[in-house]
């Protein structure tokens, strides 16, 4: 195998490599990072046969440009940023072999928000503190420090062998979801819930929420009927994956992979980690209901998806 | 021992133990210190992070490899075989860190003055205790150290700043706190600490964990510009 390189092009608004994420330093206060969507990160790694947590290319919002350096198998899955391979469009939950100085372009989103973009073997990233998933606010990962992706910057991987074949795959129509749709969140109840009086849970439930514009990847704010939230004195304590806030307002933060590791705003729980990439997802203006979730049900199923995918 | 823990699930893939104890002014700190470490050792295999708190401590654990009933013994027997007479003693030095107290580095400094404590009154009142680190968070380092003097102690600020400077030395409530990197920040600061608190290719990448001792030392300008100081930095 030979060093190639994809040259970053145009980077776009916010092209980030990510890996499953940065584990066992919570207790310094870092964050966990690693793919937003991770249905969909974990489908582009699998769809090359590669283990579960190579370094991917997270693209939010596409207007991304990449120059292949020499042949190799890619994989594209999650939002549909119309990707094309030299302007011929190539189909998204898929992976395909693209050969030296050919283009792979990403556009406006059609559906849902970010893809991610994977290359056989991984890119070549010098992981810090265990792991390449780019987190700017705690400067770790990516190429330099947890920056973004820059227009020039190289990635490096190792090229296709002369006589390696490699039979690109496509993922059942079935199991690629439609991001565009109203997001149903099943949620685990916990942490706070027992100190929340009756009617606050009850509009909780009844409430259909809108995403606001005030999402990134520290957390999702949610727009609702303005609600008055009861005083709750809590020390700060450590903030679990899909935490959904309800801070004074009473407009609920879900907490995602960037998130502060400590937090003194009460939780009613937590948005399941299947239905997690639905919301990620999902843009300004869409609709989101929460439903109460079994706890054994999801854990179960969440079981089956880590064994799947080789957690 | 006579720590009281309950554990109770947070999502599919995580717990948080909480401890509630009868003593005040305890070792509670130290303990949740020591546990992390411990949970960590004994139960690597299973547990992907853990963050300590206050008064709780939240495990990321992979569901498919361990269930919740199982881990749940496992983490109480490795709690209860924390000793906590060893912990006291094993800390004898608080860490001393320098700080710079002046308007310069410190705007919230007047905040204090319209309370009628002077600058000299308020570095007395803020070096002297030897405070306990009972939180890391918010940012990568960023320790929340209890107890300030009530005379000290202030609310956050209505609206927090876009820019604290690094070093900044803060307050809140009762936690004072040092910035280890330039952010946004509510608290009210009343310093800068010009030594270099998270520096990821150090190892420990911070000097404090939970339950450690620190002591603020007063410095003057000189001695915190020679430590590296800057009074550069923009608050916004």
């Amino acid at each position: 195998m030979n060093n190639a390189v994809l040259q970053i092009i145009k980077p776009g608004p916010l092209s980030l490599i990510q890996d499953l994420g940065r584990f066992g330093v919570a207790q310094f206060g870092i964050t966990q990072g690693g793919p937003l969507d991770e249905y969909a990160y974990s489908w582009a790694n699998f769809l090359l046969g590669n283990q579960a947590n190579l370094p991917c290319i997270e693209i939010t919002l596409g207007q991304a440009e990449f120059k292949v350096g020499a042949k190799n198998a890619f994989a594209i899955c999650g939002a549909d940023l119309r990707a094309t391979l030299d302007d011929e469009p190539i189909n998204n939950w898929s992976s395909f072999v693209a050969n030296k100085g050919q283009t792979i372009k990403f556009s406006l989103p059609k559906n849902g928000l970010r893809c991610y973009l994977a290359v056989l073997g991984g890119f070549k990233i010098e992981p810090q503190l265990g792991s390449c998933a780019s987190v700017e606010r705690d400067s770790l990962g990516g190429l330099t420090d947890g920056s973004p992706l820059q227009e020039g910057d190289c990635l490096q991987y190792h090229s296709l062998l002369a006589n390696q074949y490699f039979e690109p795959k496509q993922l059942s129509f079935r199991f690629q979801p439609d991001y565009n749709l109203p997001v149903t969140l099943r949620v685990v109840e916990s942490y706070q819930r027992a100190l929340l009086p009756n009617h606050l849970v009850n509009w909780f439930y009844q409430t259909e929420f809108e995403v606001s514009t005030n999402i990134n990847r520290m957390g999702y704010r949610l727009h609702g009927p303005s609600i008055e939230m009861p005083t709750i004195t809590m020390e700060s304590e450590g903030i679990a994956l899909g935490s959904i806030q309800l801070p004074p307002d009473g407009q609920p933060i879900i907490l995602l992979n960037d998130r502060q590791t400590i937090g003194g705003y009460p939780k009613i729980g937590c948005v399941s980690r299947i239905d997690l990439p639905r919301l990620a997802q999902a843009k300004p203006g869409q609709k989101v209901c929460f439903v109460k979730g079994q706890l054994d049900e999801l854990q179960s199923d969440w079981a089956m998806w880590a064994n799947y995918f080789g957690y | 021992m006579e720590q009281q823990i309950t554990i109770s699930p947070v999502s599919e893939c995580a717990l948080l133990i909480r401890f509630s104890n009868s003593e005040p002014n305890c070792s509670l700190p130290s303990i949740i210190g020591a546990a992390t470490e411990q949970l960590y050792n004994q139960l690597n295999h299973y547990i992907m992070n853990i963050t300590p708190s206050v008064d709780s401590i939240l495990v990321d654990y992979l569901p498919h490899r361990i269930g919740f009933k199982t881990l749940t013994s496992r983490i109480e027997q490795c709690i209860i075989s924390i000793d906590e007479n060893s912990l006291t003693s094993s800390q004898t030095h608080p860490l001393e860190l320098p700080v710079y107290y002046h308007l310069d580095v410190g705007p919230d400094i007047k905040q204090y003055e319209n309370k009628g404590i002077t600058l000299a009154q308020l570095i007395e009142i803020h070096s002297q205790p030897i405070y306990t680190v009972v939180a890391i968070g918010f940012a990568p380092g960023f320790a929340f150290m209890k107890d300030v003097d009530t005379q000290l102690q202030l609310p956050r600020l209505s609206t927090p700043r876009l820019n604290v400077p690094k070093g900044s030395v803060a307050i809140a409530e009762n936690y004072t706190a040092i910035y280890p990197n330039a952010s946004p920040g509510g608290w009210n600061i009343i310093g800068n600490c010009p030594i270099e608190l998270y520096q990821t290719g150090r190892e420990p990448m911070i000097p404090f964990k939970i339950g450690s001792k620190i002591k603020f030392t007063p410095i003057d300008r000189d001695t915190f510009f020679s430590l590296g100081g800057t009074i550069e930095g923009e608050f916004s």
